[in-house]
C-alpha cells in the first residue's frame, strides 16, 4: 500500500532548477551564514597547530574530536531545536542559489590541506608520539566529516560535484561509499537486506563488520553488474569501486613520497577512524526501522518514519542538515539548505553527535533507544527490524509468547 | 521510441538517449531495461514505478 503521509510531503522537483516563481525576499534563512561553520572542522589540525605554538598544550592536537565527541553534543543541550522549514514556495528559489554549494565545495580544499599539514608535522619529529595519535585521531575526525560532506555532493546530478564527493572520499579510501550509498542504501533502506541499517538488538560493535564488509561487497556487486552490462571487464578504472580506490593509492603514495613512509601508520589510522565515524552515523539514522512488504512481495517505499532524524542546531549545521534524514530519503537529489522537518519522523533524543557518543556504549543505547523504538511501533516489536539471533529473546521480552514461538 | 519518468525525482529515462553509462545504449527499448532497476538519480523508485512520459520525446 502506497501510504499517503509521504505524498503530502512529496514534492516533484525536475531537472529544470532554473526557474524561480517566488519574491526571495519574503522569506529570509536564519541558517545561511551558519552553513560556514561547517569548515569548522576541517580547520582543526590548522587551529590545533596555532594553539599548540602559541600556549604548547599537546593536548590540542586531539581537539577533532574534543569538538565532535564532547564540544558539539553540548552545544546540542545548549543551543537546542529548531524545527522550522523553509514555507514550499522557496524551495526552487533556495536550491539554486549557488552560495549554499559553495559552502561544500570549499570543504574539500581545506581538508586536503590540512592532510598535508598532518603529513609535514608526522614527519616534522615537532610532535611526540602521543601528539602524533591525537593529530591522527583529529585528522580521522576530519576524515569522516568530509564523508558527510561527500554524501551531499555524491547525490547530485552534476558529474563536476559527484566528483568532488570521490576526492573527499579519498582520505578515508571510502570510494566506494558513493556507489553503495546511492544505489544500495536508498533503494533497501530500513530492510533487513540493507548492510547499511541497523537493527534493533544489534550493538554498533556488532554492526560495524557488517556494514564494513557488506558495503563493500554491495558496491562491488553493483558496479560488476553495471560493467556486465556494458560487456566490459570489472578489473579496470572504469569499474567506480577501482577508479575511487586508486584514487586514495595516489595519494597515499604522494604522501608517503613527499613526507616519508613515517606517514602511512597514521594514514591508516585516520582512514578507519574517519570511515568509522560515517558508520557510527549510518547506525543511528535507521536503528530498527523496518519497512513494511506490499501485497506483491516488494517492500513499501521508504516513508518518513524509516528514519530517525533530530532538529537539534548544532550538529544540523555540523551535518548539513543530514539530520532531517526522513526528507533526505524522500527526496534524496534535494540539496541540504532545503531539506524540511517533517512530522511523522522519529525524533532522537538529541543530535547525532551525543547519540555517536551514546551507540559506543550498548547498554546505554538499548536503554535509551529500545523503549523509544517500541512506542514508535505502538508496542508492537514484531514490527521492528530485528538481529536475527536476538529475535527469538526479543519478542520474548517485549512481545508475546505466541509470536516469540512462531 | 518513447520516455518514462521517475515519479520521485523526475528523472527521464528516453528510449532515444538511453543512458550509456549505465549499460543502456541509446536506442534501448523500456522492456529491455531489467525491472528491478532503480532510479539511477534518487534510488527512491524502481523501474516499475515510473511513468510513462510521452512518445516521440
Amino acid at each position: 500500500m502506497e501510504a499517503t503521509t509521504a505524498d503530502a510531503h512529496e514534492h516533484h522537483h525536475h531537472h529544470d532548477h532554473d526557474e524561480v516563481d517566488v519574491n526571495p525576499a519574503a522569506w529570509t534563512d536564519g541558517k545561511r551564514y551558519a552553513w560556514l561553520l561547517g569548515i569548522l572542522i576541517p580547520l582543526a589540525p590548522f587551529m590545533a597547530w596555532g594553539i599548540d605554538a602559541l600556549t604548547g598544550v599537546g593536548a590540542i592536537w586531539f581537539i577533532g574530536p574534543v569538538l565532535v565527541f564532547i564540544a558539539f553534543p553540548i552545544l546540542d543541550f545548549a543551543i537546542g531545536l529548531d524545527d522550522t522549514n523553509p514555507p514550499d514556495s522557496v524551495l526552487k528559489y533556495l536550491e539554486q542559489d549557488r552560495y549554499y554549494r559553495w559552502c561544500t565545495y570549499v570543504f574539500i580544499p581545506i581538508q586536503y590541506a590540512g592532510l598535508v599539514l598532518a603529513c609535514y608535522l608526522w614527519s616534522s619529529g615537532d610532535l611526540n608520539t602521543l601528539e602524533s595519535i591525537g593529530l591522527a585521531l583529529t585528522m580521522g575526525v576530519v576524515g569522516g566529516i568530509a564523508i558527510n560532506t561527500a554524501h551531499e555532493l555524491g547525490h547530485k546530478r552534476a558529474n563536476s560535484e559527484k566528483w568532488l564527493s570521490r576526492v573527499a572520499l579519498a582520505q578515508t579510501g571510502y570510494g566506494h561509499f558513493f556507489i553503495e550509498h546511492n544505489r544500495g542504501h536508498h533503494v533497501r533502506v530500513a530492510t533487513p537486506e540493507d548492510p547499511a541499517s541497523s537493527r534493533l538488538g544489534e550493538s554498533f560493535w556488532a554492526f560495524l563488520p557488517r556494514t564494513v564488509a557488506g558495503s563493500l561487497s554491495s558496491a562491488w556487486r553493483i558496479e560488476c553488474a553495471r560493467l556486465d552490462r556494458l560487456g566490459k571487464s570489472h578489473w579496470t578504472l572504469r569499474n567506480d569501486v577501482l577508479g575511487a580506490w586508486a584514487m586514495t593509492v595516489v595519494l597515499f603514495a604522494a604522501l608517503a613520497i613527499a613526507f616519508g613512509p613515517v606517514v602511512l601508520p597514521y594514514l591508516l589510522v585516520q582512514a578507519v577512524i574517519g570511515f568509522s565515524l560515517l558508520e557510527v552515523v549510518n547506525y543511528l539514522e535507521h536503528y530498527g526501522l523496518l519497512r513494511g512488504k506490499r501485497e506483491d512481495g516488494r517492500y513499501e517505499r521508504s516513508l518518513p518514519e524509516h528514519s530517525w532524524n533530530s532538529n537539534n542546531v548544532a550538529s544540523n549545521v555540523l551535518l548539513y542538515h543530514l539530520q532531517r534524514h526522513s526528507d533526505h530519503h524522500a527526496n534524496p537529489t534535494r540539496r541540504y539548505q532545503a531539506l524540511r522537518h517533517v512530522d511523522e519522523a522519529p525524533q532522537l533524543p538529541t543530535g547525532y553527535a551525543g547519540m555517536i557518543v551514546l551507540a559506543w556504549f550498548p547498554p546505554l543505547w538499548r536503554r535509551v533507544m529500545d523503549p523509544r523504538l517500541l512506542d514508535h511501533f505502538e508496542g508492537d516489536v514484531s514490527r521492528a527490524n530485528i538481529q536475527p539471533r536476538k529475535r527469538a529473546k526479543l519478542l520474548a521480552r517485549y512481545g508475546s509468547g505466541a509470536e516469540a514461538a512462531a | 521510441m518513447s520516455a518514462w519518468r521517475c515519479p520521485g525525482c523526475g528523472y527521464l529515462f528516453d528510449e532515444a538517449e538511453g543512458h550509456p553509462r549505465e549499460g543502456f545504449p541509446a536506442g534501448t527499448t523500456w522492456n529491455e531495461v531489467p525491472d528491478d532497476w532503480a532510479c539511477p538519480d534518487c534510488g527512491v523508485r524502481d523501474k516499475v514505478d515510473f511513468e510513462p512520459a510521452g512518445e516521440d520525446v
